[in-house]
């Protein structure tokens, strides 16, 4: 029954999987850059997420389409109207990959305040959110998909104790003030992909049950 | 849950040892569009049916249950043509009489002993204005009703519906035999219409149930499987069949 729209939305699925994995490239990139200072791999975050935002414009035609030629209903146009959103935040976090990537850019060149470990870590578990995010929409597993929004609390905590920590620094040399300012607008970055996906979690759960869950 | 129009209760319905329809139990809002949907045979166009009695006259039918017309039974001391009156019906096949678009206007007021001239005149123009299609006929009100298109039949029919004054109006896919712009025309007519009567339609298209109606039941072998809000049946339904069923996996 349907075959062809199962196709259909398989391919779409796939083309979900396939963007979902060049975000996580784009916040691997943006990190590993930072940290070793590379500022030739911090212009390839920035074309990697040119890539990010054809696939998404790619994905919402096909969902657009599948819309109106097939007239999907019920779960199925539960899953369409969950991919149309998850690709905004899929895109807006590739976004804060490249604004990461433009502050390596500016502060590339000078030794770091500190040792960077805090950051890294949060960067790990954002892309850890990221890629299980998106292995909970494919196996539509809502208890992932909810483990990874609670992830988001450990990411926020993190964020809090740097935004410490770098103010604490600053009190002390008010000559560091520009790169604290730009270690916290990584931290916000950072803080701000743990919410988009969360979002995706929000998603995946209402595609799943119809359910409306706020983390 | 607006006032409720037709109340239905453990309504069983059997065509001679077959069982048509099984304890069915739905209320139908006051002024809203309640869609039945479901594949062919489920048992839709019967359950109409008994909403005003249309099935009497069919052999071996027996019905149980209760359906209640603004609380009063609709199977018990009712006169069956006071009943059609107040809860009339289209078809799907547009069907005028072989006569002038007038006299089919007319028809039912006079078999309700409207004689004068005058009122029937205000009778069929406001029947065929509430039915849009006045302004394409008024100047041909005499001429024979076969030679309008489909789309103009139907909503001749219609008029000829609204003509009595009725409640509750039953419509067995009113548009399955017309084009897209007269099927248009015809959903826009049901939301005007619901304003000042209570429609139950038949529909074997699911985006104009969707685009229509206020609620929704689905029929499966004669069984209401659910019955909900539109916008809830369409977009997450309770029923695994239900959902087989709107999304094409039927079967």
């Amino acid at each position: 029954m349907r075959k062809f729209f199962d196709q259909e939305l398989n391919k779409l699925q796939e083309s979900l999987l396939k963007m979902g994995a060049m975000v996580e490239d784009v916040i691997d990139l943006a990190i590993n850059s930072l940290i070793n200072q590379d500022i030739k791999k911090a212009g390839e975050v920035i074309k990697l997420d040119d890539k990010v935002d054809d696939i998404e414009v790619e994905i919402e035609k096909k969902c657009l389409e599948l819309i109106v030629l097939q007239q999907p209903r019920a779960k199925d146009l539960r899953k369409i109207s969950s991919i149309l959103k998850i690709i905004t935040d899929l895109e807006r976090i590739g976004d804060h990959g490249v604004n990461i990537a433009k502050i390596t850019k500016k502060i590339g060149n000078e030794e770091f305040i500190k040792p960077l470990v805090d950051i890294p870590k949060m960067a790990e578990l954002a892309k850890k959110m990221v890629k299980n995010s998106i292995n909970s929409f494919l196996n539509e597993d809502i208890d992932l998909a909810k483990e990874v929004a609670i992830m988001d609390d450990e990411v926020d905590d993190i964020y809090e104790s740097i935004y410490v920590e770098l103010l604490e620094m600053l009190s002390e040399n008010k000559d560091i003030m520009e790169q604290v300012t730009y270690l916290l607008f990584i931290g916000r970055y950072l803080e701000r992909i743990g919410d988009h996906t969360t979002n995706i979690c929000e998603r995946i759960i209402y595609m799943v049950d119809g359910e409306r869950m706020s983390y | 849950m607006n006032k409720t129009k037709l109340s239905v209760k453990n309504l069983n319905l059997f065509y001679g040892d077959f069982q048509a329809l099984k304890n069915i139990d739905l209320e139908v809002e006051s002024n809203k569009i309640t869609a039945l949907i479901g594949p062919s045979g489920c048992g839709k166009s019967t359950f109409l049916k008994t909403l005003n009695r249309m099935n009497d006259l069919v052999e071996n039918v027996k019905i149980e249950g209760k359906v209640t017309l603004d609380g009063e039974d609709v199977y018990n001391n009712i006169d069956v043509i006071k009943l059609r009156k107040r809860v009339g019906m289209v078809f799907q096949k547009p069907n005028p009489f072989p006569m002038s678009i007038y006299d089919n206007v007319a028809y039912g007021p006079r078999a309700h002993g409207i004689k004068r001239k005058s009122k029937l005149d205000e009778i069929v123009e406001t029947s065929l204005k509430q039915a849009a299609i006045w302004d394409e006929v008024k100047d041909r009100l005499n001429q024979n009703a076969l030679g309008l298109s489909g789309g103009q039949q139907q909503r001749l029919c219609i008029a000829r519906a609204l003509a009595v004054n009725p409640e509750v109006l039953l419509m067995d896919e009113p548009t399955s035999a017309l084009d897209p712009i007269a099927t248009q025309k015809i959903e826009e007519l049901t939301e005007e219409l619901k304003e000042k009567y209570t429609i139950v339609i038949v529909t074997h298209s699911m985006q104009q149930a969707g685009r229509i109606s206020d609620n929704t039941a689905f029929f499966l072998l004669g069984e209401v499987i659910e019955f909900s809000e539109t916008a809830k049946i369409f977009s997450n339904p309770e029923d695994k069949r239900t959902e087989d069923y709107i999304t094409g996996r039927f079967g």
